[in-house]
């Protein structure tokens, strides 16, 4: 889910004879699970063992209630729109960056990692700054206007920001490696150059547009500390998923918390569980040309 | 213009494809690239020009006195601290299962990968609310540790936690698919001449993976240190005592003491640039050796 692509990685592996030669496995086996125990799988499963002290019923409650089903449709929709407006501009950025040549290029290409590097309190501070009424950006669209700070746009926007490496970097090394023999063959064979893009290049890297909509949108929809800052944090207006988790453990309402976590996690899994499936389309593609 | 988006500027690797590389017309062409730069500097180049500028806008006497405040030093201070102790933590477990998933074979091996994964889609906010599940008054060692006086939720402990938590992918994920890629002949030739375990992997995989390893912690170290959402959880916000980097930038920000907000912001900001930079070097790195690693042994 970074940014680096090194290509053709499982790919590369060859058949070899297990531990035949080398040492080690016990030991770096054993420290890996006990680590990932101790980290990650504990206290993951405290998550979903304390939703059993709660009744089916209470549950249902919590997780259903108005103002948790407000921020679902918030936290659910803006993080659709925000994927949406990356695989369209990311898609872009990522041709340009391939394809073409201008000054600043590669200053601009490292630069479009910088919502991983960014921290998200810095990104959300920002944002919230410059989409205010008075900011650099949100005076001109105050003019025609359009409120984005303390909106459910605001949250949009903080969530563009945050998903934008992803469609970028998922679509990059594809388009590097596309065959650009097959464009020329189709506009040598009369393609026009739009046709030519639907019919050879779009197939070609829709795999990699869906896994980068799809990394994009289950980081959007976890996002915390760009949203908080820009989003106004009204109830049943503009109040994301993850916020309610904490605002219920300040009232230190754990169940509640808790419920809402585990809707959250079984979604994130599902969504993890789609990726997967599609990185492996986007290798079968990929390979297969 | 025209001539400089003519694909003439550098004219070395696909040198021989530039003359057919374009089909589409100019104008396409040039809106694409207009499209794409304004998109980006919406979303990118003017965010970051603004941190630094808010950050300066009383002048530099105002931006020094918020960086060297007691309680922004304090902050720093631990910062640094999480972040000194969860990296070499996730370095250490990042070789070891790059090494077991790289150089054997076991069943369940690809589970192993999606569980080591799960970190980076599990929202932060979960991530903080796990460990108040763990460590919390009311939580599975709550009492215990009440019993014994030791302070692990709303202390430096939790927020460590947190922040290993958070960053506990990144090396493992970049050393696997590199070690996967490098195979196990160099190991096996060193040990079948008589080298031991542990020399083996220093002279011989340690510099193979260097580059992969450095990458790895940069990413590790910038995302430990401006985590904001799982810290937040288990911080509790204690001024001068809890408060991480990004916390006070919060804490400082909802006082609407938005230049020193941004001063300490920006200090973040330029781990961000510094990171990046890094990470373009090493990318520059592991691109020439792979292609001098092709040119000396061709298949």
């Amino acid at each position: 889910m970074t940014s680096l692509a090194l290509p053709g990685n499982a790919a590369a592996t060859k058949p070899r004879r297990p531990g035949r030669v080398i040492p080690g496995f016990g030991i770096s086996l054993g420290f890996t699970l006990f680590y990932l125990a101790l980290i990650v799988l504990i206290p993951l499963s405290a998550v979903f063992l304390n939703t059993f002290s709660m009744s089916w019923a209470d549950f249902w409650a919590t997780v259903t209630s108005e103002r948790v089903m407000a921020s679902y449709r918030l936290s659910f929709g803006a993080s659709l729109i925000a994927a949406a407006l990356n695989v369209v501009f990311g898609g872009i950025v990522a041709w340009v960056l391939v394809r073409y040549q201008f000054p600043g290029k590669r200053l601009v290409d490292a630069l479009v990692d910088l919502p991983f590097a960014l921290p998200t309190a810095v990104a959300g501070i920002t944002l919230t700054a410059l989409y205010a009424h008075n900011g650099w950006i949100g005076q001109y669209l105050a003019s025609l206007g359009i409120k984005v700070a303390f909106t459910p746009l605001g949250v949009v926007v903080a969530l563009t920001f945050i998903g934008l490496p992803f469609v970028v970097r998922t679509v990059q090394p594809v388009l590097e490696e596309a065959e650009r023999e097959l464009e020329e063959a189709a506009a040598s064979l009369g393609a026009a150059p739009l046709q030519t893009f639907i019919r050879v290049v779009l197939p070609t890297i829709t795999p990699a547009l869906l896994t980068g909509f799809a990394l994009a949108f289950a980081r959007a929809t976890g996002e915390y500390g760009s949203v908080i800052f820009i989003a106004g944090n009204l109830p049943m207006v503009s109040e994301i998923t993850p916020l309610l988790i904490i605002s219920k453990l300040e009232q230190y309402d754990y169940a509640g918390a808790t419920a809402i976590a585990v809707v959250m996690l079984v979604f994130s899994f599902i969504l993890l569980l789609a990726i997967n499936l599609l990185q492996a389309w986007t290798r079968k593609r990929a390979g297969k040309s | 213009m025209s001539a400089v988006l003519d694909n003439v500027a550098p004219a070395k690797a696909n040198s021989k494809r530039l003359d057919t590389s374009v089909l589409e017309p100019g104008w396409v062409r040039i809106t694409l690239i207009a499209v794409a730069l304004i998109f980006l500097t919406l979303f990118l180049f003017i965010p970051l020009a603004a941190v630094f500028t808010e950050a300066l806008k009383k002048g530099w006497e105002v931006y020094v006195e918020s960086v060297i405040d007691a309680d922004a030093l304090s902050a720093i201070k631990l910062t640094l601290i999480a972040a000194a102790i969860s990296v070499p933590l996730n370095l250490v477990f990042g070789v070891a299962a790059a090494w077991a998933i790289a150089k054997f074979e076991f069943r369940g091996k690809s589970i192993l990968l999606t569980l080591i994964d799960l970190p980076f889609s599990i929202s932060p906010v979960i991530a903080g609310l796990m460990y108040v599940l763990v460590f919390g008054a009311s939580g599975w060692f709550g009492p215990w540790l009440a019993e014994h006086d030791i302070k692990i939720l709303f202390a430096v402990p939790g927020i460590v936690l947190a922040t290993v938590f958070i960053t506990f992918p990144f090396v493992a994920r970049e050393l696997i698919p590199l070690m996967q890629q490098q195979g196990t002949e160099e190991e096996e030739a060193a040990l079948v001449l008589g080298a031991s375990g542990w020399s083996t992997f220093w002279r011989v995989t340690m510099p193979n993976i260097k580059w992969g390893l450095l990458y790895g912690v940069i990413l590790c170290n910038a995302r430990a240190m401006g985590e904001f959402g799982a810290v937040s959880v288990v911080s509790g916000h204690i001024r001068g005592e809890t408060n991480t980097m990004p916390l006070h930038v919060e804490i400082l920000y909802n006082e609407y003491n938005f230049t020193a907000a941004f001063a300490v912001a920006s200090l973040l900001a330029l781990l961000a640039l510094v990171t990046l930079a890094i990470k373009s070097f090493i990318e520059w790195r592991l691109h020439e050796s792979r292609k001098a690693s092709t040119a000396a042994a061709p298949h």
